[in-house]
Order: structure tokens, then sequence, then C-alpha cells
């Protein structure tokens, strides 16, 4: 009979062992594996030849590649802050013992539960450049001809006139295109992060408003010396996750732009359609193995970036 | 009370100006759907449809396998959820309650496991599955997805707040691990194991990526690939679309309006916890 700590830990791995070998077969195998086909030219039949980093520096020089780079983080910079901002303004609201809290959390959380796709093909309709409700209710306001999801133009290109035409690429800004997939990026997120701000508000004890109040200090000052720096780690907190979510979007490129998806000129190609096309249309695997890992170790480094910068800011109380 | 909600009147009005912006794409995806094709493009177009077209429904059901699709996302959805609780909980109560030795390393690693993206492992993923014979087949969906690792992680904080006595008493009455695990662990584990089924199922059902890769015919594609390829093929035909898009969302938007608190507030306290 072996002793009792032995037994304690034989019953551990056996507990253990369903997790950790469907883990070692689906995650770690497929994680080194991929190291190894990143330098490889592998394609699904044919010969494969060793390329070292071959592949790595093919993405680097490949344009393209830096183009859905500037879309990807085009995406997060308009659709991140504008999120943040508008879910924390609702979820202010929410926060005043209002009444029917309940159903107002309800609807704004409808769009979190439905998918992507289904998301996706309703607001194509939505955003229909003749017979589209979007560009109905702007004709009201006489504003005509936005063609949402064919416009290639930048944003900041159109806000510059004639002048804007002489912008290079990179500030032209993003498409009007994608500003339409920011739109919808907002509104589907919106009530996901309304319900971490409500759940970090709640948690900030009652006692310092009082105290406020008792000083006479306005609302505006309540706010940004009491609730902003106090709701500091859900604001961080939605933030990186907000930033990681932006990162991986992939369904309303394939479902929504084009053809060829990615379109207009290639304006909403962001890098998740651009590595899913290279390694499952295009059946590069080892070129879609390396471009993963450079998006990996980008993602990586911006959210050490983003710690080191904004953590501090943090008010962990 | 009136008079709160007096005062409130300015919030209220913003609030419901927001709820209308939420629910009006649902709205025109249900009214759509309820539309002649002619009438569907009208512009300026009609808030309601003049001639209620039930028959949307019927031609969709003509025109893709729907509820093969259905039956495909439920099959896979309650395997994958079912594997995910077999797996999890044991591995919950072994990280939270037992000692062996690498402990605290392994779980780390598997924490580290859980930050890495899908696309690193996603390529070599498909040359394994192509190995295996397993491309477009159920096994593709499911076997790689019966482990969630945040599951695992929101168990063993559960299980590690429950109180030792009891388990030091479990072991004088003589239970065994496995004994132990199903008489009290589980028993007192029922709000986190709903959080974790609401949870999984709908990431389940409104998986993508994965599906749209490792299928190739449509016999065994799960509702959103349908859906998605669908949506290619009748890029025009709004209205079929439409009513096609409402029932696929129908089933979700019931399991939400019932466990809509439970969602919520598990949402809210998954944030929270990390």
């Amino acid at each position: 009979m072996p002793s009792r700590p032995v037994r304690e830990a034989i019953n551990a791995i056996l507990l253990l062992l369903p997790a950790l070998l469907i883990l070692i077969a689906f995650r770690i195998i497929p994680i080194l594996l991929s190291v190894r086909m990143s330098l490889y030219d592998w394609g699904m039949a044919g010969p494969r030849s060793f390329v070292g980093l071959g592949n790595y520096l093919e993405v680097l020089k490949d344009p393209m590649f830096y183009k859905s780079l500037l879309n990807t983080g085009w995406y997060i910079i308009f659709e991140v802050p504008v999120t943040i901002f508008f879910s924390l303004f609702i979820a202010l609201l929410l926060n005043q013992r209002i009444r029917g809290l309940s159903v107002y959390r309800t609807i704004y959380y409808l769009p979190v539960v439905t998918s992507i796709v289904a998301v996706s093909v309703v607001w194509k309709w939505l955003l229909h450049p003749e017979r589209g409700v979007f560009n109905y209710f702007l004709s009201l306001a006489d504003i005509t001809g936005i063609r949402w999801l064919q416009d290639p133009r930048g944003i900041f290109q159109l806000i510059l006139g004639s002048h804007g035409n002489n912008l290079p690429y990179a500030l032209r800004g993003p498409s009007i295109a994608l500003i339409s997939l920011v739109l919808m990026g907002i509104w589907k997120a919106l009530g996901y992060n309304i319900v971490l701000f409500l759940a970090g508000l709640q948690n900030i004890p009652k006692t310092y408003y009082e105290a406020a109040r008792i000083d006479g200090a306005s609302r505006f000052k309540t706010f940004w010396k009491i609730t902003w720096p106090l709701l500091s780690p859900t604001t961080y907190y939605v933030l990186i996750m907000s930033s990681i979510a932006a990162f991986e979007t992939f369904a309303q490129v394939w479902i929504m732009t084009g053809p060829p998806p990615g379109g207009p000129l290639g304006t909403t190609k962001v890098v998740m359609y651009y590595f899913y096309e290279n390694a499952f249309e295009l059946w590069r695997l080892g070129y879609g193995a390396a471009i993963a890992f450079i998006a990996f170790l980008i993602i990586l480094c911006l959210t050490i970036l983003q710690r080191l910068v904004l953590e501090k800011k943090v008010h962990y109380g | 009370m009136a008079k709160r909600t007096v005062r409130n009147l300015p919030v209220h009005l913003l609030l419901i100006m927001g709820s209308v912006s939420m629910l009006l794409p649902f709205y025109w995806m249900v009214v759509t759907s309820l539309k002649t094709p002619l009438e569907a493009l009208l512009f300026p177009p009609t808030w309601i449809p003049a001639k209620w077209q039930f028959s949307n429904y019927l031609e969709v059901f003509r025109q893709i396998p729907l509820w093969r699709y259905l039956g495909n996302t439920v099959l896979i959805t309650l395997l994958s959820v079912a594997g995910i609780l077999f797996t999890g909980i044991p591995a919950a109560y072994a990280f939270a309650r037992l000692r062996f030795p690498g402990r605290e390393v392994l779980f780390m690693l598997l924490l580290a496991l859980m930050m890495i993206p899908l696309p690193v492992y996603l390529v070599p993923s498909y040359m394994i599955l192509y190995r295996l014979g397993w491309i477009d087949t159920y096994a593709a969906m499911i076997v790689p997805w019966i482990v969630n690792i945040f599951s695992i992680f929101l168990l063993r904080q559960h299980i590690r707040q429950l109180p030792q006595d009891l388990f030091d008493a479990a072991r004088i009455d003589g239970l065994s691990t496995l004994q132990t695990l199903l008489r009290i662990v589980i028993p007192l584990c029922r709000a986190p194991i709903a959080t974790i089924i609401v949870f999984n199922v709908i990431s389940s059902w409104n998986s993508f990526f994965w599906p749209l890769i490792v299928t190739n015919s449509d016999h065994i594609r799960p509702l959103q690939v349908g859906l998605a390829y669908f949506s290619r093929e009748q890029s025009t035909n709004y209205t079929l679309l439409m009513a096609a898009t409402t029932l696929s969302i129908i089933p979700l938007v019931i399991l939400f309006f019932i466990a809509q608190k439970q969602i919520i507030q598990s949402q809210a306290r998954a944030g929270l916890k990390e």
C-alpha cells in the first residue's frame, strides 16, 4: 500500500488526465508543430522544403501584411475608445437606482448573445447603399449617397476634401467600409462592457459618495475624483479585453465585405483575414503559421506596453 | 416613487433612445423576413409589411437544410459542453484540493496556454485533424474543444473556497477521492457549473471560425457556417436571408430570456475575478 501523499498524487494525475491528454494533443503539440511549420515551405501537397526564417522575412516584406496591420490598428483605435465611452456613459445612467434597470440591461445585452454571423448578415442589409434603413434615416436629413461597405475612401481623406487625395496611404484613415464594421462592432460590444462597468460601479463603496455630497462636490468633480480612479481596474480590464476581441475580427469581413472579402481595395482586410486567406485559401500553411507568430508577438508586445503605461495609473483599492 | 421617475425623465429618455438603436436591427430583420421580395426593396421602406409573407420561412427550409444545420449545432454544442464538464470538474478539483508535485507550475502553464490566440495553433491543428482523417467530421468540431481552461479556472476558485472541514469529514468517513468529488464537490458547485454550461453553450453555438475551416460538405455544417454560406450565395435575396437569420437566433434568444439574470451576473463575476 503506497503512502498517502503518493496515493494523493496518483489520484490527482488520474483526475487531470482527460483534460491534459486533450490539451497536449490539440494545444501543446500544435503550438510546437507550428514553430516547425513556420520554418518550412509547407503546402497541403507536394514536397516541403526547409526555408529557415524565409516565411517570416516574406511576411515582413509583404505590403499586404502592413496594410492588414494598419486596418486592424484603425479598427482598434476607433472601436475600443468609443465603445468604452458609450458603455461607461450608459452604465452611469443605469447605476442611479433607476426603474426598469433589468429591462434596459436585457435590451443592451441582446446583441452580445447574438452570433456574429447573424449580426453581420443583418447589418449588411441595414447598410445597403440604395435600400438600407440607415441611408433612409440619413436621407431624412438630406444626406444621401453614402456607400458604406463599398466605399474605400479614408475618412481623413474625405474630411480634407480635394487635398485629401494627396495624403499618404497610411494617413488617409480607415475607409468608410471599415468604419461600417466599427459601427457594428460598437453596437455588438456595448452590452458586454456595460455589464462589466455596472459591476465595477457597484463595487465602489457608497461612503465615498456620501462624503463627496457633504463636501458639496459637483457631479462632474465626483466623477473625476472618485468614480474614474476607483473604476480604473474595470476600465483597464475592459480595455485589454476589447482590444483582444477587436484584433480577432474575422467573421464580419468574411460575410459583409467584397467580393472579394477584405474589399473594397483591401481596406477591410484585417490581420485575421490576411492570415485565413494565406493559410486556408491559398493553402500556404507554413507562411500562415509565420503570420500567426508575428501577429501573436505584436499582441503580446502591445499588451505588455499597455500594462507598463497604464498599470501605474490603475488604482487597486 | 413617482417623483423619482419624473426627476429621472431625461435619463430614461437617453436610455430609451439607446434601447431603440439596440433593437432596431432586430426589428428590421424580423420585418424584412415577413415582406414580399418586392416590398423589401421599396425606398422609402415600409415599417410594417403591407402583405405578411409568412411563406418566406417555408421557402428557407426548401432552399437550405436548416433542420440539418440546427441538428448539427445542437449535437456539437451538447457534446462539447458535456465534455467540458467531464474534463473540467475533476481537473479543477485536483488543482484545488489535492497535493501533488508541480501543481502550481502546471496550473500556471494552463493559464499561459489560455492566452495563446487561436491562429497560433489553428494551422497545425488542421494538419493533425487531416492526418487523423477527421476533416469534415463531427469529431473535428467537438474533440479539440472538450477542454475549456477558463472553466477549470472558475471552478478551481470556487472549490478552493469550500470549507476544509467538509473534506476532513469526508476523509474520516472513508470516502475515496472519486466519492468526495461526486458526493461533496459537485453538489456544492451547482452555481459555477451552471455558469460554465451557459457560457459554453453560447460560445459553442455561436462559433464560426473553427467549423468554417474543418468542414467542407454542406450536411455537416453547423448553423453559423451554413447561414454564412447561404448569405454569400443569396446575397441579394433579403427576405429569405432575414428569415433564415431570424430562425438561427431564436433558440439562443429564448435561452437568453430564460437565463438572462444568470448570464449577465456570471459574466460580471467572471470579469471581476480575473
